[in-house]
C-alpha cells in the first residue's frame, strides 16, 4: 500500500503531446478511476505509472520515492490488462506463480502466496486449468490474481471489464469493489464507462485531451461538474444542454432566456459575464418536468422509451436540434406526437459560461 | 437422373481425375525410384510399373560402403546444426525486429528479404574465399556457415511475422511480472511459437539436407561429403557404367527421413505457414 503523487507529468510521442502537465495525488488505500473518452490519455497515464512507458517530463512518486527511472518490477505495482494477457501455455497456478518465481522466492513462499490469492478470488478449484478452459469472468479473476500475488503496493487496472458481457460486467464490478474493501490497497482503474467510474471510485479523475478536467468524488462530479464536458460525460442519460442568453445579473443570481423555456431566474453568479452573452444551460433528465403545453413554449415528443422502472421521453426543440431527454418514473402519461412544456427544476440547473466552465452558485460563494 | 445431377457427377469425376494426374506427376518419380532400387542389377533396364522382385542387394551395397555411411552422418550433423543455429538466431532476431522499435527496422527487414533472393551461384566464389580465409574448407563448419546464411533470412522473416502477432499485452504482462527480455522470449514466447518454429526448422532442415552446389564446392575428400554429393559421385565398375541400382537405393534412403519428418509436422507446417499470411 502506498500513495502515488504525479507532479507536472508530461508524455510526448514523436510530435504528439499526449499527457500535459498532469498533477494528481492518489491517497493511500484510495480507489481512483481515470475516465474519459477514447484518446484522452487515460491509458497512457496508467502505463506511465506502471512503468511501461517512459515519462517525458515531471516527477512520479510512489510512497515518497521518485520512481521515474525504475523498471516496473521495482515500483511495486501490479497490473490487470484489458485482454487479460494470461500466459496461454501455463496453468492458473503457474500464471500466478510466474512473477513470484522470477523474484526468486522460496518455493514455499510462492505456494503460500498463490494459495492465499486463489482463496481470496475463489480460484482454488481452477488452479490446474489452462486459460483456454476458463470462462471470461474466471480469466478476469486469474488476471487479477496474477497482479495481486506479488503483493504490489498499487494495483492498476486497464479497462479490465470491457471484454465481458453486460451481466458479467456488473458482477465483476461488484467483486472488484468488494476486493478493494477487503484488501484496502491503493487501486487505480482506467475505464471509458462512466457507470463503472461512478460505482467504483472514491475519487474520479476526468481526463480530456491529456489534461485533467476535474477531480472529485462521484457525488461532486455529478452534482457540481466544473465544466460542460464533465457535466455531459458523467450521468446517463446525458445532461441536456440548451443555449441561454444572459439578460442580467444581481446579487441574488442571474436571469437568462432560453428558447422554449422562457425567462428563468437562476441562483448562479454571472456577474463576470456581459449581458447578452450566450451561455449554456445544463439540466439533467431527472430535473426536468413535463407539463401541458401552453403558449409558444412547447416541445414535440418524438420518442418514448419504456425501461420498466423508468421512462425516457425524447423531445425535439426544433427540427434537427439535439434531442432533449426527460426521465421519470414509469408509467408515463405522455405519448409520441404530443406537445409539452418543459419546467426545469431551478435548484438543480447548471449554467456554463462561454468557455464552458460552470458558474458558481451565489450561496456557495457567500458561504466561502 | 436429371441433368443437374449429371453435371454434378461430371464435375466430381473431373476433380478426381485432376487430382489423380497431379498425384501421378508428383509421386511417380519417387515410386519408380523405390521400385528400381529393389531390383537386382540384371533386371534394371526392364520397364516395370509394379514391384516385380524384392531384392535388397542395392541397399546392402550402399550401406557397406564406408563413405556413404559417413556422408549420412555428415548430412545429419550439418542439417541439425543449421536448424539449431538458424532457430536460435532467428528467434532472437525476430524479437528485436518484431518487438523492439528502432530506426531502420524496415530497412533491415527488406535487406533480409533481399538477401534471401540472391542466387547461390552469385555468392559462390565470394563465399569460397570466406571459407578459405576462415580455414573451414573441406570441413562441416564451412557448410554449416554457408547454409545458415541462406536459411536465416527465411527463418527470421517468418518468425518475425509470427512474433508480431503475439499480443503486445502478453509481453507487457511479463514485464510487469519482472521478466527480462531473455526470460520473456524463452518462458513466454517460445512455448507459443512452436508451430512457427516447427515450420521454419523443417524447411531449413530440408534445404540443408538437399543442398548440392555448396556441398560439392566446399568439400574435397570422401569423408567430408554430404549425401547429395555422395550419391552423385557413386560410380560403377567402369567409366561407362552408371550404377542405377545403388543410386536409387541411396536416394530412397535419404528421402525417407524427410517424408517421415514432414508427415509428423504437416499439421503444424500448414498452421505455421498460414499464420503469418492473413495479418501482416
Amino acid at each position: 500500500m502506498a500513495s502515488v503523487t504525479l507532479e507536472k507529468i508530461n508524455k510526448v510521442f514523436g510530435h504528439t503531446h499526449i499527457i500535459k502537465d498532469v498533477d494528481l495525488k492518489v491517497g493511500d488505500g484510495e480507489f481512483v478511476v481515470f475516465v474519459g473518452p477514447s484518446g484522452c490519455g487515460k491509458s497512457t497515464l496508467l502505463r506511465l505509472i506502471a512503468g511501461l512507458e517512459s515519462i517525458t517530463g515531471g516527477e512520479l512518486k510512489i510512497a515518497d520515492g521518485v520512481v521515474n527511472d525504475l523498471p516496473p518490477r521495482e515500483r511495486g505495482v501490479g497490473m490487470v490488462f484489458q485482454s487479460y494477457a494470461l500466459y496461454p501455455h501455463m496453468s492458473v497456478y503457474e500464471n500466478m506463480a510466474f512473477g513470484l518465481k522470477l523474484a526468486k522466492m522460496a518455493n514455499e513462499t510462492v505456494d503460500d502466496r498463490v494459495m492465499a490469492t486463489a482463496r481470496i478470488l475463489q480460484l482454488e478449484d481452477l488452479l490446474h486449468r489452462k486459460p483456454k478452459e476458463l470462462s471470461g469472468g474466471q480469466r478476469q479473476r486469474v488476471a487479477m490474481g496474477r497482479a495481486m500475488a506479488r503483493e504490489p503496493r498499487i494495483l492498476l487496472f486497464d479497462e479490465p471489464l470491457s471484454n465481458l458481457d453486460a451481466s458479467l460486467r456488473v458482477q465483476m464490478r461488484n467483486e472488484i469493489a468488494r476486493l478493494h474493501h477487503r484488501l484496502g490497497s491503493t487501486m487505480i482503474y482506467v475505464t471509458h464507462d462512466q457507470v463503472e467510474a461512478m460505482t467504483l471510485a472514491d475519487k474520479i479523475v476526468v481526463l480530456r485531451e491529456g489534461r485533467i478536467e476535474q477531480v472529485g468524488s462521484p457525488q461532486t462530479l455529478y452534482q457540481q461538474p466544473a465544466t460542460k464536458f464533465v457535466a455531459g460525460f458523467i450521468g446517463s442519460p446525458t445532461m441536456n444542454f440548451m443555449p441561454a442568453e444572459l439578460l442580467g445579473s444581481d446579487d441574488k443570481g442571474c436571469k437568462v432566456k432560453a428558447p422554449g423555456l422562457g425567462e428563468l431566474a437562476l441562483p448562479q453568479d454571472a456577474s463576470g459575464e456581459t449581458r447578452g452573452a450566450v451561455l449554456t444551460l445544463g439540466v439533467r433528465p431527472e430535473h426536468l418536468r413535463l407539463a401541458e403545453a401552453e403558449g409558444e413554449n412547447s416541445f414535440e415528443i418524438v420518442n418514448v422509451e419504456y425501461l420498466g422502472n423508468e421512462v425516457y421521453v425524447y423531445l425535439e426543440p426544433k427540427a434537427g436540434d439535439t434531442l432533449l431527454i426527460h426521465r421519470s418514473e414509469a408509467p408515463s402519461r405522455w405519448d409520441i406526437g404530443q406537445r409539452v412544456a418543459l419546467v426545469p427544476d431551478l435548484e438543480h440547473v447548471h449554467l456554463f459560461d462561454t468557455h464552458d466552465r460552470a458558474l458558481d452558485l451565489i450561496k456557495r460563494r457567500q458561504a466561502a | 437422373m436429371n441433368q443437374y445431377q449429371l453435371i454434378k457427377l461430371a464435375k466430381r469425376v473431373g476433380l478426381y481425375a485432376l487430382i489423380a494426374v497431379v498425384m501421378v506427376y508428383a509421386i511417380f518419380p519417387f515410386y519408380y525410384a523405390v521400385i528400381t532400387s529393389l531390383k537386382p542389377s540384371s533386371e534394371l533396364f526392364r520397364v516395370d510399373f509394379w514391384l516385380s522382385s524384392l531384392d535388397f542387394g542395392n541397399y546392402v551395397q550402399i550401406f557397406t560402403q564406408k563413405s556413404f555411411v559417413r556422408a549420412i552422418f555428415n548430412s545429419i550433423l550439418i542439417s541439425f546444426s543449421v536448424v539449431i543455429i538458424a532457430l536460435l538466431l532467428g528467434i532472437t532476431a525476430s524479437y528485436a525486429l518484431g518487438r523492439v522499435r528502432f530506426r531502420g527496422r524496415t530497412t533491415v527487414m527488406l535487406t533480409i528479404l533481399g538477401v534471401s533472393m540472391f542466387p547461390q551461384v552469385a555468392v559462390l566464389s565470394g563465399l569460397f574465399e570466406v571459407i578459405r580465409a576462415l580455414n573451414l574448407y573441406n570441413n562441416p563448419g564451412g557448410l554449416i556457415l554457408s547454409y545458415t546464411i541462406f536459411t536465416l533470412p527465411f527463418t527470421v522473416w517468418v518468425l518475425t511475422t509470427f512474433m508480431r502477432q503475439l499480443p503486445m499485452e502478453l509481453e507487457e504482462a511479463a514485464i510487469m511480472d519482472g521478466a527480462t527480455p531473455w526470460v520473456t522470449i524463452t518462458k513466454v514466447f517460445l512455448p507459443l511459437m512452436w508451430p512457427a518454429m516447427a515450420t521454419t526448422g523443417l524447411l531449413a532442415f530440408i534445404a540443408a539436407w538437399n543442398e548440392f552446389l555448396f556441398a560439392l564446392t566446399f568439400t574435397l575428400t570422401d569423408d567430408q561429403r554430404t549425401v547429395p554429393v555422395a550419391i552423385a559421385l557413386i560410380s560403377g565398375g567402369s567409366q561407362h557404367e552408371l550404377p542405377w541400382g545403388p543410386i536409387m537405393a541411396a536416394s530412397v534412403t535419404v528421402t525417407v527421413p524427410l517424408v517421415v519428418l514432414v508427415m509428423i509436422f504437416q499439421r503444424r507446417i500448414v498452421s505455421g505457414l498460414t499464420a503469418g499470411a492473413v495479418k501482416g
